[in-house]
């Protein structure tokens, strides 16, 4: 009887100085909550982190703390709490269990860094291109911390960009300035904004550079490796911090590529994760995909963070077409194209779309495109259904089979 | 019954409702097989099942040259060399009896898969039931103990239906509420029970597009042969379904096993 194998392979040794970098950011941030000592934003992930930075704020991202929830798995307890007040089962898994956290006084972060809480938001600021569930999330909080919240209202459905939509976020973030001005009580310094685009955009080239090292056949790393190693590009864009770390694994992705180190030991199968992770289970899926050999070698998810459009010396502008530009809020054509391209450079032999539950926006198997992209591509896809951070909605077994009959299938070509 | 000892070969599916074991001879007849409820020890009953399956082809547990184990408790299974996932085995087992391109439409226990295959065997595609049971022996199992019918005799009361009662919900137990609406109107036992069959049909047809032959395997097919008539009669062709299609699996997985496609 065959056992899955667990996982063997050659840690990255970048992975130490990230839980510094990680331990770092959240100590900084706690003690500004409790001295004041700097005015800290909540941010969403994909939002105007490099205007928060450059105006001086620490930037908590409530989405980085669903995804700790999720991996921690106590987002599946959490999740009911705010159930109960009124927030549905079937939207955005991050926002429940974050809301479920607050109430209940629970987070990851005092099992991980001794902190008893997240740190208390100066201002909210969202950036609706990831959903419509972010704004929900903030709103929430601002009523329930009395906290002023503030946003940028994306476009959805973009085919080609137009430079209406790019003037039209560029002014949405102008417009953000003088609120956050009340909030720091300092004036808006643009060298210092530009400074802060520029780290980001630096951040954006490296980990694409990163990610891209994935394109080698056998792959130095996997998708379950990205996220966790994206997590500077997230916490920490739009400082130097993001950029050092990215200089530090760069070098040894590309030493391993060079020294033919696999991620997953006698590499057969390359698969592209189309969606959300399910944070609760990247060991297992990890181990699983690994005892297969078979190796994650990209997904949309970890692509979610490159910025590359960015231009110091058009700050509010570049920020226009970087948020504009992402794969969430194009059309399907575009994304379609996109996976396409994903494709030709990293040559995997089949995609696993991941259809989260309570994340329709970033579940892209549910307008036929996995049916289109198989015949066109010529290779087959899986559907799972999971989801994010709500383990209700995951069956284990089910999804075990169902990647190991795929893999069956690549074998049988 | 022969004392001359050739090489058999082992199959064992280990459904989430029932288990299933066969045993091929080197020409691929079969010569012994076992159905059992799963229960709660998985090893214990495959064992149960082997042990009837060997007696019934009269030959010993050593006379097996492979063994391969499926299903949902294919790593329960001791004195299996190798595990395949059931996608693969009833693939296997569906082009042994028909080889040629086809849907595979599978209704088992708790879960329902439509796979489809090439001329040549080959998986192109396959897809399972999501989360939920609707569609699937569970599903039947449910009703029957509501409607208080044993499921044996839902296959006959469906037949005699003359005015189907159709069921709109997508949910097993909503449909029970459904049902019990249905009764409190009145309406026939064997109508009722045509209208759980059609909602089995209608869960399975919305999960894949039917091309090719379509081939239905599966305990709930075994039990409903209805069930087959009622899909060929709503998509007007005809239906292949293998001798015994409870069996499929395994005999899949006991072809896995004579192909060698052990350590």
């Amino acid at each position: 009887m065959s056992e899955e194998k667990k996982s063997t392979r050659k840690q990255i040794a970048a992975a130490k100085p990230l839980k510094k970098l990680m331990a770092d950011y959240f100590y900084e941030m706690d003690d500004a909550a409790k001295t004041g000592s700097k005015k800290i934003a909540w941010c969403t992930s994909v939002g105007p982190a490099e205007l928060l930075r450059g105006m001086g704020f620490l930037v908590y991202y409530p989405e980085n703390h669903g995804a700790m929830l999720g991996a921690t798995r106590m987002s599946t307890e959490l999740i009911p709490y705010a159930n109960a007040l009124g927030y549905s089962p079937d939207i955005c898994s991050y926002l429940t269990c974050d809301v479920g956290s607050y109430l209940q006084k629970k987070t990851p972060l005092t099992m991980a860094y001794n902190i008893e809480s997240v740190p208390r938001p100066d201002v909210l600021v969202f950036n609706t291109n990831q959903c419509r569930d972010v704004q929900d999330w903030f709103a929430w909080y601002s009523r329930e911390l009395n906290v002023p919240l503030v946003g940028v209202h994306t476009h959805r459905d973009i085919g080609e960009i137009r430079e209406y939509q790019i003037k039209d976020i560029a002014s949405q973030i102008k417009d953000m300035i003088p609120k956050l001005e009340g909030v720091t009580g300092e004036k808006f310094d643009i060298d210092r904004f530009k400074e802060a685009v520029g780290y980001s955009r630096r951040t954006s080239e490296l980990w694409r550079a990163c990610l891209e090292e994935a394109a080698a056949i056998p792959s130095p790393w996997t998708f379950f490796d990205a996220t966790i190693h994206m997590a500077p590009a997230v916490v920490s864009r739009g400082t130097k911090v993001a950029n050092d770390y990215y200089e530090l694994l760069l070098p040894e992705l590309k030493q391993r590529v060079k020294d033919g180190v696999a991620a997953v030991e006698g590499e057969k199968h390359r698969l592209y994760w189309e969606g959300m992770p399910i944070w609760g289970k990247l060991r297992p899926l990890s181990e699983q995909f690994y005892s297969l050999k078979t190796c994650v070698v990209a997904s949309t998810y970890c692509n979610s963070w490159i910025f590359d459009q960015l231009d110091p010396d058009k700050p509010f502008e570049s920020m226009g077409v970087a948020y504009t530009e992402l794969f969430i809020v194009r059309d399907e054509p575009y994304k379609e194209q996109y996976i396409t391209d994903c494709y030709n450079r990293f040559k995997f032999d089949g995609i696993l779309f991941h259809d989260a539950k309570t994340c329709p926006n970033n579940s892209n198997n549910r307008y036929g495109m996995p049916e289109r992209l198989s015949e066109k591509l010529g290779i087959p896809v899986l559907t799972i259904n999971g989801d994010l951070c709500d383990l209700r909605c995951y069956s284990e077994e089910q999804a075990k089979t169902n990647i190991e009959a795929f893999v069956e299938q690549l074998e049988e070509g | 019954m022969t004392d001359k000892i050739e090489p058999v070969f082992a199959g064992v599916d280990v459904g989430a409702s029932r288990t299933k074991v066969v045993i091929l001879d080197a020409e691929k007849n079969l010569i012994g097989h076992a159905v059992k409820k799963s229960g709660t020890d998985f090893t214990e009953t495959a064992g149960v099942c082997l042990e009837s399956s060997l007696k019934m082809a009269g030959i010993s547990k050593e006379d097996i040259a492979s063994c391969i184990s499926t299903g949902y408790g294919r790593k329960n299974v001791p004195f299996s060399h190798e595990t395949k996932t059931e996608i693969g085995c009833h693939a296997k087992g569906c082009y042994h009896y028909f080889p040629v391109s086809m849907t595979i439409i599978d209704i088992g226990g708790q879960d329902n898969k439509v796979i489809k295959l090439d001329e040549h065997g080959r998986r192109i595609s396959f897809k399972m039931n999501r989360k939920c049971a609707a569609g699937t022996g569970a599903f039947l199992e449910e009703m029957s103990a509501r409607l208080d019918i044993p499921l044996e005799e839902m296959d006959g009361l469906a037949r005699k239906s003359e005015n189907m009662v159709e069921l709109g919900s997508y949910c097993t137990v909503f449909s029970g509420t459904e049902v019990l609406e249905k009764i409190r109107q009145g309406k026939k036992v064997p109508d009722i029970v045509k209208g759980l069959f059609l909602s089995v049909i209608k869960r399975v047809l919305e999960m894949d597009s039917l091309t090719d032959r379509v081939v239905m395997t599966g305990g709930v097919v075994a039990h409903n042969a209805y069930l087959v008539d009622m899909v060929q009669e709503i998509t007007k062709s005809e239906i292949l379904v293998p001798e015994y299609p409870q069996l499929t699996g395994a005999v899949g997985a006991a072809l896995f096993a004579m192909e060698g496609e052990k350590p």
